[in-house]
């Protein structure tokens, strides 16, 4: 099993350098960067606290790099941090009232909805810096080189794949040590009881506190190399309950329980998107969000362990289950 | 060890719980005793800091203890069962007792330490410790065990055991409380024992304190409590008998 997984990455990380087109190759990155998008979410979604506003971390990790790179002309590399030191505040903001005074399940899930709009609506209300619904893209700083460092742009698919490839992998690493850790175990146990939880001495505020930056800072991230690949965001794509519907969606629908369902799940929403794109087009306004709210239902009610989770559930059954004699 | 001083607890109009005093000295088993809603529960609430006073003071070991959230109150020295368990079913029975022994005690132990003390803490309780046993396979009195091992692993000095014996049998019931009363003897941890069924109880405690409406009509020990004339006619009635019977067997 372990090999098969090196094998199995060594086969992704080698992929783009058998020559691979360039759509192609953007799918698969994107595909990526969602997959550790989708991965923040689960991060704090499988433990109870199911967050319809995880879009304004992405919004905020866009926003502040692309506004400080072009109005006050700050690399994105010292944008990031001031990124995530807004994206904590406001984690904190929503976070800490709600956990002190016990805003659970759908409760919650409403005020993070009510979040991502927010952002979504401040980004558009300050159009003559954020360029409104219209989106904004970063100052170009490949008018005479392929590429800038400081400024964060890379023409090359190449190199975003691998950069990509890394945070990936680092989303996944984050993933197994929160689900290996002691508070993986005290969140389950504060999302079955969390009056007992608190009885035995756990600090319910800072442990929900303690996931729900870890989640909100990995989705931040995911929003700053957003922007930065794509050198456009508008507020729809990176804020809003559009683009929060299809994180918790993906991660739901590929197996939030396991590793690499939040991955399975990123293929999935993009391929459906992409299905949906080639088939019928852009014609239907809202027609995604539709079809990603109407298979979240489905899958909560037939599969709540996702894609990914479900294969795994029915391998291991086959497996144990007894052999049946030939007749 | 513990002194409770005219402890209040209202809600709205009503008052659950008027001007409680107590004192509790270590190692002590108290009973606390009285009708369905007499206010017991909220007593034990209190301490446990459950819920937060109207006014009134707890003190623990001369630290005052008032207002302290429930987690802050554990890591005193407090530990508490609740009347219906409560355990976390979708973790192991191991996982249950060790995330107490983690975060309960005033000293974080390492995650091993955590795991080998809950061992030590579902032997102390006769339940199994195997990596394997879920919290599914335990019946009533299982649970109650749990309970139990759960609030010893935060290392208490002093146990709210809340209704503990409900729903048990009688084998299992007499089993339980000889368990409080070993606990008590092995540890020296305090007990407050909340408890409905006054013959288990009477056979344990050192002292009683009997509440009724929100107040204390009656405190002593157990042969005094259950030929008290007030306590005969608030609570125990018909019962008055057997429950004399028991204290006169203990003690005899």
């Amino acid at each position: 099993m372990n090999k098969a997984r090196w094998i199995g990455l060594a086969l992704l990380a080698a992929a783009p350098l058998a020559g691979m087109g360039d759509y192609p190759l953007h799918l698969i990155i994107l595909c990526l960067l969602w997959a550790f998008v989708y991965t923040g979410w689960a991060v704090m979604g499988r433990l109870g606290m199911v967050s319809l506003g995880h879009g304004a971390f992405l919004g905020v990790g866009a926003y502040v790099v692309v506004m400080g790179w072009n109005h006050f002309h700050i690399s994105p590399w010292l944008g990031l941090p001031l990124a995530l030191a807004a994206t904590a505040a406001l984690a904190f903001l929503i976070g800490y009232p709600c956990f002190r005074f016990k805003i659970v399940g759908h409760y919650f899930a409403l005020v993070t909805l009510a979040l991502s709009e927010v952002v979504r609506l401040i980004i558009i209300a300050l159009r003559d810096y954020t360029g409104g619904s219209l989106g904004v893209t970063p100052k170009t700083a490949l008018a005479k080189a392929s590429w800038s460092l400081s400024a964060m742009q890379f023409s090359s698919k190449l190199v975003w794949f691998y950069v990509i490839l890394m945070v990936w992998l680092a989303g996944l690493w984050i993933w197994t040590r929160v689900d290996r850790s002691m508070s993986r175990l005290a969140l389950e146990a504060i999302s079955q009881e969390e009056d007992a939880a608190a009885s035995i001495g756990m600090s319910v505020t800072r442990l929900k506190l303690g996931v729900t930056m870890v989640s909100a800072l990995m989705t931040c991230v995911g929003g700053v190399l957003y922007a930065q690949y794509q050198l456009y965001v508008n507020p729809e794509s990176v804020s809003g309950i559009g683009i929060s519907l299809q994180m918790v969606f993906g991660a739901i629908a590929g197996g939030m329980f396991v590793r690499l369902g939040p991955t399975v799940g990123a293929v999935f929403t993009l391929l459906l998107a992409e299905g949906l794109r080639l088939t019928i087009g852009h014609d239907i306004h809202g027609l995604d969000a539709t079809i990603y709210g109407l298979m979240l239902v489905l899958f909560i009610i037939f599969m709540p362990k996702g894609i990914l989770g479900a294969a795994i559930e029915a391998y291991e059954k086959r497996r144990r289950a007894p052999r049946v004699a030939p007749a | 060890m513990l002194s409770v001083s005219r402890l209040t607890k209202r809600f709205g109009g009503f008052t659950a719980v008027n001007e409680v005093s107590f004192e509790l000295a270590r190692g002590e088993i108290l009973g606390l005793i009285g009708p369905n809603g007499s206010g017991k529960s909220t007593t034990f609430n209190l301490i446990a800091g459950a819920l937060a006073p109207s006014a009134g003071s707890i003190r623990l070991q001369g630290r005052e203890i008032v207002g302290e959230p429930a987690n802050r109150i554990a890591h005193h020295g407090v530990a508490r069962t609740f009347q219906i368990p409560r355990p976390f079913r979708r973790l192991s029975v191991v996982e249950n007792v060790a995330l107490a022994a983690y975060y309960g005690q005033q000293e974080r132990p390492s995650r091993e330490n955590a795991f080998a003390q809950a061992r030590e803490a579902l032997a102390l309780v006769n339940l199994p410790a195997e990596d394997s046993a879920r919290v599914d396979g335990l019946g009533a009195a299982g649970l109650k065990k749990l309970e139990l091992a759960r609030a010893l692993a935060t290392r208490p000095q002093l146990l709210l055991a809340d209704e503990s014996l409900g729903g048990l049998d009688e084998t299992e019931m007499h089993q339980a409380a000889d368990m409080l009363a070993a606990i008590r003897a092995q540890r020296g941890i305090t007990i407050i024992w909340v408890e409905h069924i006054m013959g288990a109880l009477m056979r344990i405690v050192d002292r009683c304190l009997v509440l009724d409406h929100g107040e204390v009509i009656a405190q002593g020990p157990p042969q005094e409590v259950a030929h008290d004339p007030k306590v005969i006619e608030v609570y125990l009635g018909s019962d008055a008998e057997d429950v004399q019977a028991t204290v006169a067997a203990r003690t005899g």
